[in-house]
């Protein structure tokens, strides 16, 4: 059963995008709920807790690592608020929340890759993002820390085959992506409010099968929300996000439209935190080698060009099946970069299924 | 000897030369196997449901987590449990009323549901799902149950996999329809857990428990007593007709052995000779079998559908209206059939196969030499006495019943050829004609050859007088509790809220109206167990009509200040609560752990109940207001007030229910739930009858050799044939006579054991001569039917037969 029905709750979840299509790229009311706005003004602590008026949101943290034998590592953690229906349109309390949540847990080494997912209806205290301390969790996975900021964060997660636990330490700013927090996301103006937190530290403890592993490096935070984030005609979106060796980071993606066109926006973030949002067309991503892994054939291999800073980067996954195999699969896992700059970074790959 | 099959032609030539003694072995394994397999044919329909309700529904294959005596898991303990990475499910399961009609809900939570769950995979593709967990929501139930819904009121989805009477739908819109207000029943553990998990209650601090897989009581367990009742019938029946097989056989061979002796001396081996004799009784018994599984097919099928209604009414366990055809039911149906001919031919095939070639013919070598016999019987009779003394003192469960049952009829059906035997040998001593002397040294001996068919009907007659006082005590008992139970005259029941309120106010404005009193409940269970706790707002109708069976000290003042309950006979028997006892019924507030203060009968409730004050029951759950009332009246004036009622808020069936239209619809389910034991108990009657006609009419032929010296000293045919009669009536009379007492102990056993193992609770057993009488006179009549025959033929043999009786001699 559980084969059949949580590819189900994924199209719950993900059903911004199947059930765009029938407006085909009008950012504008989508069912009744809330509207993303060019004018809203990100505010701090108040955005990192939910805003169960849009549609769907995310608490998203990846990892890059190391072991005492400096061998790389990577981790996700990912909370996922979806509402099934607008808020507020019948009594919302207890099981009849509308809201509901998925949680999305992974390491990656260069040759494991153990993925675990899980779901919560809201309303009930399973899952849930709250305020006073901030806490996320689903389960008896949380992101949780001592004050209302995300400065200083503990890591909790555990599938059947591994957990960890690490805290994070902000070294910079919070960075909002896009024109102040407002990440367009196609030419037609699909978008969402959007901002990261790339500049963390990481320490802590990897556990897998059993055994512990000590680990240390730095991680990276996106939080996004939207009601409708893309347009019928996108079929999915190459991510990411690469920390560069000066200290500066790039967050750029590329989203893949039917006709095989593709819109790349990204953000330059310098090392002091100031953002640069860069336009459609300022950055050059192409596939270079693909890659049969278990959801479909998928690029593992990609050139990454920012001809304005002299960026010229052959990005390769650390393990190319670092497929997540969950109800709605994708492609998440860490990369090395080479060329004119060496380092590494995060992939994230969606809409590459066969079916 | 040409070959085997002129060997099988010669022995068949007997049966068409006595077609009536073919007809009696082949009617008589007929209707052993019809009932036997009837019955089992039932069984096996309700089994398959349970199973395919297990399969669908499947609760029991998971662990479970429970609040301390099985009671509700708040949502802050699920929360608590999933946030310590316990992999757990919360089920709703209720029973819920729309539009009359009751359904099983189960209210699950799809995005926790662990694999293989109940209501898993039952929800359908992507779109189904959003439909599901979003208002208005999805029922989703088989065909023929959502028909049962009211029209257009829910939207449904069908499943034809699902069993009947049950409905799967979304927590949240369960939740609001069995009024848990965020109550769980029980938490589903998935069966991968992550290591090292804290145990539930020091989590919670709240007594969560841990039940292991398989623990909770399924349907199959709970509606077990139900089914061993019916095999129990089934096999009685069975029994009753391979005394008829056993009988005709024996005298078949008998009659046979001069053919045998011949065959023999014409050089038939042994052993070829048993081979033809079995080869020809399993033909016999294959054609007698399928007649009867065909029978049994039909009983079946005329009995399932009061079968269902039983089994409804009793557990609230569903069966689909049609019977299924199974291959295992035929194979283990012919297995029985051949297996008990075989059972009932292996003395009489035994003695033939041992008979000796130059053996003189003895006509009465069958039923002769009875005196070593005789005392068998009586010390296996008295051996069983003393095994079912024991059971009676120290037997448990329902098994027990029923081995005390049968070692109580076994004991008894062998002890009645020795007390015939004594009761003709003191009768002997008395008599002073040489006529009343050969008249009763010649029942005596005939003891042995009609003795088994008079043991059948000592075992119908008795089964009759106990089914039969048990179900009349059971009415008798039923119908004066209904009388107490429902006191009032009135039931109403608001299709909302407001209407209730509405109604409430009216009923109360109206002078003949005495008291408007709130009918209100919640689900809980105990242990695993499920009851209603009951809301009653203290009145004189329940101080001066409910039936108790205990109570304490003021068990109404008790219940009205809260610090007493009162609960079902079933309950109590079923959770072992005993006036005294406390309970923890849970809901909101400070701790509340009333005392048993009195138990009252419930009977033909499939479920637990308790009562307590309404205003307890309201300030601990916080329910929806009432919408049932009971309504007391002056005397005469219901019609009027329904009719008012009716004229002023325009009300649908059923809901203005007086009290005699409630009585009836409750007696009607009590005569559908006994229909079945009494039909049986009538088809086993029907099969010990015939037992007995056919051991007469057989006896008869053989009868002539004892008659014909008795006509040549001067009795008349006329006389021979009346004194026929009166000896079958006399013997009938007798074994009538000792069936009472046995029917009285069977009344007993069934009604002190059998029901309060089944059912939970004990009726106080009533006699009834009547039917003591009528039966007595059924089995004369039965007796005398079937003497008449035969004396009818005695009085009109040709003297010249029996003359040749003395020449064959010879």
């Amino acid at each position: 059963m559980r084969a059949r029905l949580l590819p189900m709750l994924a199209g719950v979840l993900f059903a911004a995008a199947a059930h765009a299509q029938g407006y085909a790229g009008l950012g504008t009311d989508a069912e009744g709920y809330g509207v993303v706005s060019p004018d809203y003004r990100l505010t701090f602590p108040r955005d990192h807790q939910p805003h169960p008026e849009f549609r769907i949101e995310w608490w998203y943290v990846t990892a890059n690592l190391s072991g005492p034998d400096g061998a790389p590592l990577g981790l996700q953690w990912t909370l996922f608020r979806q509402a099934v229906r607008p808020p507020g349109d019948t009594d919302a309390d207890g099981w009849a929340s509308p809201q509901v949540w998925m949680g999305h847990a992974a390491v990656t080494t260069a040759r494991e890759h153990r993925v675990a997912e899980t779901f919560a209806r809201g309303g009930v205290g399973q899952a849930g993002v709250t305020a006073g301390p901030f806490e996320a969790w689903i389960d008896d996975w949380a992101m949780t820390a001592a004050d209302d900021s995300l400065d200083r964060l503990r890591l909790r997660a555990r599938g059947a085959d591994f957990s960890y636990d690490l805290t994070l330490r902000a070294e910079g700013p919070l960075v909002p992506q896009g024109q102040d927090g407002y990440s367009v996301k196609s030419a037609a103006g699909q978008a969402s409010h959007y901002y990261s937190q790339p500049f963390y530290s990481a320490r802590g403890t990897v556990t897998l099968d059993g055994r512990g592993i000590d680990v240390s490096g730095r991680a990276w935070l996106d939080r996004e929300w939207s009601s409708q984030p893309l347009t019928g005609a996108q079929t999915g979106w190459d991510w990411f996000a690469l920390h560069l060796p000066d200290g500066a980071k790039l967050m750029a993606y590329r989203l893949r439209s039917a006709d095989g066109s593709a819109y790349v926006p990204g953000t330059w973030i310098a090392a002091d935190g100031t953002p640069t949002p860069l336009a459609d067309g300022v950055l050059e991503i192409e596939p270079l080698a693909w890659h049969r892994a278990e959801g479909g054939e998928i690029p593992v291999r990609w050139r990454v060009r920012y001809p304005d800073r002299g960026l010229d980067l052959t990005v390769a996954a650390l393990n190319p099946d670092s497929f997540m195999t969950t109800a709605f699969p994708y492609w998440e896992g860490p990369v090395s970069y080479t060329g004119t700059h060496r380092g590494e970074g995060y992939l994230e790959m969606t809409g590459y299924r066969d079916d | 000897m040409t070959g085997f099959g002129t060997l099988l032609a010669t022995l068949l030539s007997h049966w068409r030369r006595r077609p009536w003694q073919l007809l009696a072995l082949v009617v008589g394994l007929a209707a052993a196997t019809a009932l036997w397999s009837g019955v089992q044919a039932l069984n096996a329909q309700a089994r398959a449901s349970y199973d395919r309700a297990a399969a669908v529904l499947g609760g029991d294959r998971f662990a479970a987590i429970t609040g301390p005596g099985g009671q509700a898991v708040s949502v802050a303990d699920y929360a608590a449990l999933r946030r310590a990475g316990w992999r757990v499910s919360p089920v709703l399961d209720g029973s819920w009323q729309a539009g009359g009609d009751r359904f099983r809900l189960l209210g699950v939570e799809p995005l926790t549901l662990p694999a293989g769950a109940p209501g898993g995979g039952r929800i359908g593709t992507e779109a189904d799902l959003v439909a599901f967990v979003t208002p208005p929501y999805r029922l989703i139930g088989s065909p023929e149950t959502l028909a049962r819904l009211p029209a257009g009121a829910w939207a449904t989805r069908a499943d034809p996999e699902l069993p009947p009477g049950v409905l799967i739908a979304d927590i949240a819109l369960a939740d609001r329809l069995l009024a848990r207000d965020g109550r769980i029943d029980r938490l589903l553990v998935a069966p991968e857990q992550p290591g090292g998990l804290p145990p539930p209650d020091t989590l919670t601090g709240t007594g969560l428990t841990l039940t292991p897989p398989d623990e909770s009581s399924d349907l199959a367990q709970l509606t077990d007593s139900f089914h061993l009742n019916l095999t129990a019938f089934g096999f009685l029946s069975f029994v009753v007709g391979l005394f008829i097989v056993h009988s005709t056989i024996g005298l078949a061979f008998e009659q046979r052995r001069p053919m045998v002796r011949t065959l023999r001396a014409l050089g038939v081996g042994r052993w070829r000779l048993t081979g033809a004799l079995l080869a020809e009784l399993l033909v016999l018994a294959t054609v007698a079998a399928a007649l009867g599984m065909a029978l049994g097919y039909g009983i079946a099928g005329a009995l399932l559908p009061d079968v269902a209604a039983s089994l409804r009414g009793l557990y609230g366990a569903e069966l689909p209206g049609e019977l299924g055809l199974r291959a295992g039911w035929w194979l283990t149906g012919f297995a029985m059939a051949l297996a008990g001919t075989l059972v009932a031919a292996l003395s009489a095939l035994w003695r033939l196969h041992r008979l000796p070639v130059l053996a003189a013919a003895q006509t009465e070598a069958w039923y002769g030499a009875q005196l070593r016999t005789l005392r068998l019987q009586a010390a296996l009779a008295a051996a069983l006495a003393l095994a079912a003394a024991a059971l009676a003192w120290r037997g448990e469960g329902l098994g027990a019943g029923f081995a005390l049952m049968a070692a109580v009829m076994l004991a008894a059906v062998l002890a009645l050829p020795p007390v015939l035997a004594l009761v003709l040998t003191l009768a002997r001593r008395r008599a002073r004609t040489p006529v009343a002397e050969w008249f009763v040294a010649e029942s005596r001996a005939q003891i042995g050859g009609v003795s088994l068919a008079l043991m059948a009907l000592l075992l119908a007659l008795s089964v009759n007088i106990g089914v039969g006082a048990m179900v009349s005590s059971f009415r008798a008992t039923f119908l004066d509790w209904l009388d107490q139970r429902l006191a009032a005259e009135l039931y109403v029941r608001g299709a909302d809220a407001g209407q209730a309120a509405a109604m409430t106010a009216w009923l109360q404005d109206r002078p003949e109206v005495l008291a408007v009193l709130p009918i209100q409940s919640v689900e809980l269970s105990r242990g695993g167990y499920p009851y209603f706790l009951h809301g009653i707002r203290d009145d004189a109708m329940y101080r001066e009509s409910w039936p108790l069976l205990q109570a304490a000290e003021a068990p109404w003042d008790r219940v009205a200040d809260g610090s007493g309950v009162l609960v079902s006979e079933q309950f109590a028997r079923a959770a072992g609560l005993a006036l005294g006892d406390r309970l923890t019924p849970g809901g909101a507030g400070p701790a509340w752990t009333p005392e048993v203060v009195g138990i009252y009968p419930d009977y033909g409730n499939p479920t637990g109940q308790a009562i307590t004050s309404h205003a307890r029951l309201t300030a601990r759950w916080a329910l929806p207001p009432p919408t049932r009332f009971a309504v007391r009246l002056t005397d005469g004036a219901t019609p009027q007030v329904v009719a008012a009622l009716n004229q002023r808020f325009a009300l649908g069936p059923e809901q203005a229910v007086d009290q005699a239209a409630l009585k009836a619809v409750s007696r009607q389910v009590f005569e559908r739930t006994f229909a079945v034991t009494l039909a049986l108990n009538v088809l086993t009657f029907a099969v010990a009858g015939l037992a007995l006609l056919i051991s007469l009419l057989t006896l008869a032929g053989m009868r002539l050799p004892q008659l014909a010296p008795l006509w040549a000293l001067g009795l008349t045919r006329a006389r021979l044939a009346r004194l026929e009669l009166v000896r079958a009536l006399l013997l009938a009379l007798v074994t009538a006579a000792l069936a009472v007492p046995l029917g009285v102990l069977v009344a007993w056993i069934l009604l002190a054991v059998v029901n309060v193992e089944a059912f939970g609770w004990r009726i106080p057993l009533r006699h009834y001569p009547g039917q003591w009488l009528q039966l007595g006179a059924l089995a004369m009549v039965t007796a005398s039917l079937a003497a008449a025959l035969p004396a009818r033929r005695l009085g009109r043999t040709p003297p010249a037969l029996l003359l040749r009786v003395f020449s064959d001699a010879r």
